[in-house]
């Protein structure tokens, strides 16, 4: 995992490496002045020596420009090492997204993968700076003040010793049992925060059954126990600052008590006045950095999670590969299942589609209608190889799918998702996802084919006008002509609908499907609906059931030799239809 | 489809975060008022440990000096070294340590109490003030904003409560103590000493300006880039369906550019903020040190040397709290940035209910006559006391609904529905039918008062609906809105939703009228099942199903339906509309009507275009009528079938 994360810091590298170096020599200076300090009372202001003042006092300007120069470039190279492993982690994580199958998008899911791509990558940045500056840091100070303070006096300076071990002891078992009440309590905030969201977008349904306050009682009930559990959990991280201070105070103690006999025992041979005090300042470093690696260790304790979940984004590769010597051009729109079987996970029991064996002629318009589960989605979706097939093979004009380059193969067999999405940007600019090159004429076009025409030219900017992100700003019918449209400017041989006209009124959807057939002739067709009255007019109709092909002919035959498709059609026509049902049928 | 489709159709203003804070000093007063408030006697104690605390630090610092002089001087000229009067010298210190260090364990548990229990008031307050607000705030606010000041905002709020305020407040009193003890020694040396501080100051200013505005800006960058990761990542399927991956991580590299400068920047100019600071504070040493030792050594104003190594140990001790403080400005910056988002909410103006006629229980007496009742009878009656002479009415709930000449535009100015006019008597069923955006949805909205209307009337049981209490309106009224929404709770909570005293048999009641209680009883735990994630393991159809019991149960007068069943199929389909049927029966009720049997049945069918009403009458009529509806129907333009 850390070797994934640690290829992504590219150009950085540099930077990761420069910033603990000024971080060391920073340290070096803090560590040094001091003594100079020291110096200036002791040898200067005492002995009235202002020379001596000038001189030393010189060196420790130039000691602190040092200081100066390591610090702000430490600081500059950290923040550049941090900010662009976080870019460069989310480049590499989007970019890899973009390779995504199908199967990987639905294993990670939407909402998973945002996370990965916002938070966790925020808290590595941050854990990321703080391992830069503090890790080399905090020892590094440590060890320096350490080492003067048994260079003065190892005797006394065994009191710092012991004090670090005791306390290094007590701050791990107290951040052990803090990150405990952590893990429980962010996952309950969580569900706080879930269920604000619930509420938000729930609110026309709280206000309808006027249970503002009963929702608001729900909710501060909640919030009391995140209050509880984080009062827990931070009274044990905040015991930390006290202990410290406890402990600083009773090194000091001792050390004067001890050193005070030490220097009239030995009559100043054995430590000076000014070696004491020098030991005393070293005091605070000591602590004070120990201090620090361990918040840094909490730190990176908690991103750790964060990391994983970004390596196993970066490690996953897509299982749907791009053939050694694609073909480039789609032929024409014929398209033919051969004993085909599916399934999304290798370790799923039944297949989701069983052994399905079609052949569908170029131009044709092809209508499939079924149950919800029935795989009617899984079935159109191999045809443009957005999965693969478990068994069998599925040949679009003439040639297997998996022999044709991916984009070439996606750009001539036109997909409308169910959950088809628009993004914000102006009109044109959704219709060009299809063909970034379509004329304005050829967008328009495309749209009075799908009847979007009449309602784009009615919005205040027609095609200029702004949409919304996810086409917020239309009406579900709206968005699904958009859709369709945009699909329509890339010519394909193959334009698959799928479910795309469920929200636009009866008489409309006669009106698209019948400018599909009349100018798209040879543009092969399929149409997936809940509706009979949809595909009752295409060439020929699949009824599927259950992962399997239980009827592939014509409306009139189907009535006759087709059990399931007559109940589902008199279910619908007989009273139970919609009341603009019979649209379209001239 | 998104609720946003419900309300004005225009685009949703963002709140953008601004990259500067206006009026610091506003929020910041405002900010420490809201903790006070609750937390008065807390805050004052955690002010009391500071300085307690600071004390003793003080006091430590301190001993040095008069361990040496004062004790280890004396004793090494003297020939039989008595350590007693040490002794009790580090047993005075140390019972000053002892009490520092237990007001600093008393300041950080009263802490943890103060930032939790203000975050938790400020989560209630921003919640309860959230339900109140009308819908129209909805829908001019995107839910991810909303979210954000849940989030983002409060945890930036914790950071400042809980570490930047108490660390600058202790630096504060450390400097100011500093100082003053430093005036006492030598005035001169100290105006030294404090123009070195204005040096400081001058470049932390600088500095925080800086900083400040790239983290505010990185605040925004990062904003955009997470907008747009959760577009992208939302349409990631249809961008593989038209290989627009190129286009969309070339958009995604610019974004994440702009990103990476502000981030950098912020980051730089917060990190070399603390070095600057120190360095400056040992320059500052190196001066006071050179003037000093020249004015001690001339003799000038009397001043010792004893008394320059003092002020040198002072100016020192000056270098570590005006770091801190200088540390913790970048993260005031962000909190304030927050705090104005959330007073922002917590400011906006709930939605009026003024109605003074209200709903409750109702006995018909022998004679005919309403009285109120205490207890649940099951007949309700509107009270409605007249506000000039205060006597006072019972009108019997019926569920007659009169439009009369009724206005209405989501935004002044702009009207949608143009005098709308039509009524119904208990028990009918009301039909609205046109293509969409012809303003069905927005019609039903206004019944319940999600929305007011510019002008006419709108009459419940002949009470204008104005003076009628909001909530009393809406639990008289039943809703089955198209795009159903759960709660995480069990089956049985979430239809309990509509009638929160309901019993376990009235739910099952309600479920089985809804053709509900099948499918429930087939759930792991049946009405026991826990959904999440707006009940994320149901089809659509279960929800809706689920969402019809909820109608069911609160047994209403009159029902707002939405019947629009896209992507169930047929079988479903048939369930959920069966189970509608049953609801409907024997309540005045408007429908979004789509199903040919709906309409039939109903008493009156609306059609509506652009707004208004362009026919009206049954299902014969409008077919007789051969019009929109006409068209509708058959699919034909009336001129086809002259023709």
């Amino acid at each position: 995992m850390i070797k994934t994360l640690s290829k992504q810091l590219g150009e950085f590298k540099k930077d990761s490496l420069l910033t603990p170096l000024f971080m060391v020599l920073e340290v070096l200076m803090e560590t040094i002045i001091p003594l100079l300090m020291a110096s200036i009372i002791d040898d200067g202001v005492e002995k009235g020596d202002i020379r001596h003042i000038c001189v030393v006092g010189a060196g420790m300007v130039v000691l602190a420009a040092i200081g100066l120069a390591a610090g702000v470039l430490g600081g500059a190279y950290g923040a550049r090492a941090s900010a662009g492993l976080a870019r460069n982690l989310r480049q590499a994580m989007f970019e890899n997204i973009q390779t995504f199958s199908f199967a990987s998008i639905d294993k990670f899911s939407t909402s998973s993968l945002i996370t990965r791509l916002t938070t966790d990558i925020t808290n590595v940045q941050n854990a990321y700076q703080m391992i830069l500056r503090m890790c080399v840091r905090a020892p590094i100070s440590m060890i320096c003040a350490m080492a003067m303070a048994f260079f003065l006096s190892p005797e006394l300076a065994c009191v710092y010793l012991v004090a670090v071990i005791v306390l290094g002891i007590i701050l791990a078992l107290i951040m052990r049992r803090a990150t405990v009440y952590f893990k429980q309590a962010f996952p309950k905030y969580d569900d706080l925060n879930a269920s604000v969201q619930e509420n938000v977008s729930g609110i026309r349904v709280v206000k309808a059954y006027v249970r503002e306050q009963f929702e608001t009682s729900k909710f501060m009930t909640a919030s009391r126990n995140i209050y509880n559990i984080f009062v827990k959990a931070e009274r044990q991280v905040v015991i930390t600052m006290p202990l410290m201070f406890g402990t600083v105070f009773t090194c000091i103690l001792l050390i004067s008590w001890l050193g005070a006999k030490m220097i009239v025992s030995s009559g100043q041979t054995a430590l000076t006045t000014g070696e004491l005090t020098s030991l005393l300042a070293y005091c605070m470093n000591i602590l004070m950095s120990l201090m620090i690696l361990s918040m840094v260790f909490v730190m990176v304790t908690m991103s750790m999670a964060s990391a994983q979940r970004i390596a196993q984004v970066l490690e996953e590769k897509s299982e749907l590969e791009n053939p050694a010597d694609p073909i480039f051009e789609v032929p024409d729109g014929s398209i033919r299942f051969d004993h085909v079987s599916f399934r999304y996970n290798e370790t799923c029991e039944s297949p989701v589609l069983n052994d399905i064996s079609l052949d569908i002629r170029s131009g044709e318009t092809v209508g499939i209608i079924g149950g919800t589960g029935s795989g009617k989605t899984s079935l159109v979706n191999l045809i443009s190889r957005l999965y693969d097939v478990s068994a069998g093979a599925i040949y679009v004009g003439g040639h297997d799918v998996r022999c044709y380059d991916m984009e070439a193969l996606r750009n001539q067999v036109a997909v409308v998702l169910q959950k088809n999405v628009l993004f914000s940007g102006s009109v044109i600019e959704n219709l060009r996802w299809g063909n970034e090159h379509a004329t304005r004429e050829e967008c328009v076009a495309a749209c009075q084919v799908c009847c979007a025409d009449e309602f784009i030219s009615k919005m205040p900017d027609g095609y200029d006008s702004h949409v919304e992100r996810g086409g917020a700003n239309l009406s579900g019918g709206q968005r699904q002509r958009l859709c369709i449209a945009r699909a329509l400017l890339k010519k394909p041989r193959v334009l698959i609908l799928d479910d795309s006209t469920s929200a636009v009124d009866t008489a409309t959807d006669a009106k698209i499907r019948t400018a599909l057939s009349t100018q798209l002739a040879d543009t092969t067709k399929i149409i997936i609906a809940q509706r009979v009255s949809s595909v009752q007019s295409a060439d020929r109709i699949i009824v599927m059931d259950d992962g399997a092909v239980c009827g592939f002919d014509t409306h009139e035959r189907l009535l006759e030799t087709n059990a399931i498709y007559r109940s589902v059609y008199e279910s619908q026509t007989q009273g139970g239809g919609d009341f603009d049902e019979n649209g379209g049928e001239d | 489809m998104p609720a946003m489709n419900h309300g004005p159709k225009g685009p949703a203003q963002r709140m953008r975060p601004r990259v500067r804070v206006e009026n610091p000093g506003q929020l910041i007063s405002r900010l420490l008022g809201y903790i006070g408030r609750k937390y008065l006697i807390h805050c004052i104690l955690v002010v009391l440990c500071i300085f307690a605390s600071v004390f003793a630090m003080v006091q430590s610092t301190l001993f040095t000096k008069t361990l040496i002089d004062d004790y280890i001087s004396p004793l090494l000229l003297s020939s039989a070294p008595d350590f007693a009067p040490l002794a009790a010298a580090i047993t005075r210190v140390a019972v000053f340590c002892a009490v520092g260090i237990l007001a600093a364990l008393l300041q950080q548990q009263l802490l943890v109490n103060i930032t939790q229990g203000t975050l938790r008031n400020l989560r209630n307050d921003l919640f309860s003030r959230m339900q109140k607000l009308p819908i129209s705030y909805f829908d001019t606010h995107s839910h991810g904003d909303i979210m954000s000041i849940y989030t983002n905002d409060i945890d930036t709020l914790r950071q400042m409560i809980s570490q930047s305020l108490p660390q600058m407040l202790n630096s504060g009193i450390s400097i100011v103590s500093v100082l003053l003890s430093m005036l006492f020694l030598n005035l001169p040396l100290t105006f030294v000493s404090l123009l070195m501080i204005g040096v400081m100051l001058l470049c932390s200013k600088k500095l925080v300006g800086l900083s400040g505005t790239y983290f505010l800006k990185q605040q925004r960058d990062l904003g955009t880039v997470n907008g747009y990761i959760e577009e992208m990542m939302d349409g990631q399927k249809v961008i593989k369906v038209f290989c627009h991956e190129e286009q969309a991580t070339q958009e995604f590299k610019k974004l994440n550019d702009q990103l990476f400068d502000s981030a950098y920047n912020a980051n730089r100019f917060a990190n070399i903020f603390f070095p600057v600071v120190i360095q400056l504070g040992n320059l500052s040493y190196v001066v006071c040190a050179i003037v000093g030792g020249i004015m001690a050594l001339s003799g000038f104003w009397g001043f010792s040397l004893g008394g320059l190594v003092s002020f040198l140990t002072f100016n020192k001790s000056l270098n570590s709290p005006i770091g801190q403080i200088s540390q913790q400005l970048n993260s005031v910056i962000m909190a304030l940035a927050g705090a104005d988002r959330i007073f922002r909410l917590l400011d906006e103006d709930e939605e009026v209910n003024d109605g003074y006629v209200t709903l409750v229980n109702a006995k018909v007496e022998a004679d005919g006559s309403i009285t109120e009742s205490e207890h649940r009878t099951g007949t309700w009656a509107w009270k409605h006391v007249h506000q000039t002479d205060g006597t006072v009415d019972y009108v019997p709930l019926k569920g007659d609904v009169t439009f009369d000449h009724v206005d209405f535009g989501y935004v002044p100015g702009k009207i949608v529905l143009h005098d709308i006019s039509m009524y119904a008597t208990p028990g009918q069923k009301i039909a609205f039918v046109g293509s969409t955006g012809a303003g069905k949805t927005t019609i039903t909205n206004l019944i319940n008062r999600f929305y007011d209307i510019q002008d006419g009337k709108i009459r419940y049981d002949g009470i204008n609906i104005n003076k009628i209490n909001k909530d009393d309106l809406r639990r008289s009224l039943g809703m089955v809105l198209q795009d159903t929404h759960l709660f995480t709770g069990t089956v049985m909570e979430n239809i309990r939703f509509g009638r929160l005293d309901a019993t376990d048999e009235e739910v099952i009641a309600a479920a089985k009228l809804a053709n509900a209680d099948a499918f429930i009883r087939r759930l792991p735990q049946g009405y026991q099942t826990v959904l999440t994630g707006d009940g994320a393991s149901l089809s659509q159809g279960q929800r809706q199903l689920l969402s019809i019991a909820r109608a069911a149960v609160a047994d209403p007068p009159v029902l707002i339906l939405d019947e629009a069943t896209s992507s169930i199929d047929t079988r479903t389909e048939k369930i959920v509309q069966d189970g509608m049927d049953k609801l409907m029966a024997g309540r005045t009720t408007f429908v979004i009507a789509h199903r040919l049997s709906t309409i039939r049945n109903s008493d009156c069918i609306m059609v509506l275009e652009q707004g208004r009403i362009i026919e009206r009458g049954s299902h014969e009529q409008l077919l007789e009528e051969k019009g929109r509806y006409y068209q509708l129907y058959t699919g034909n333009k009336p001129s086809d079938q002259t023709a």
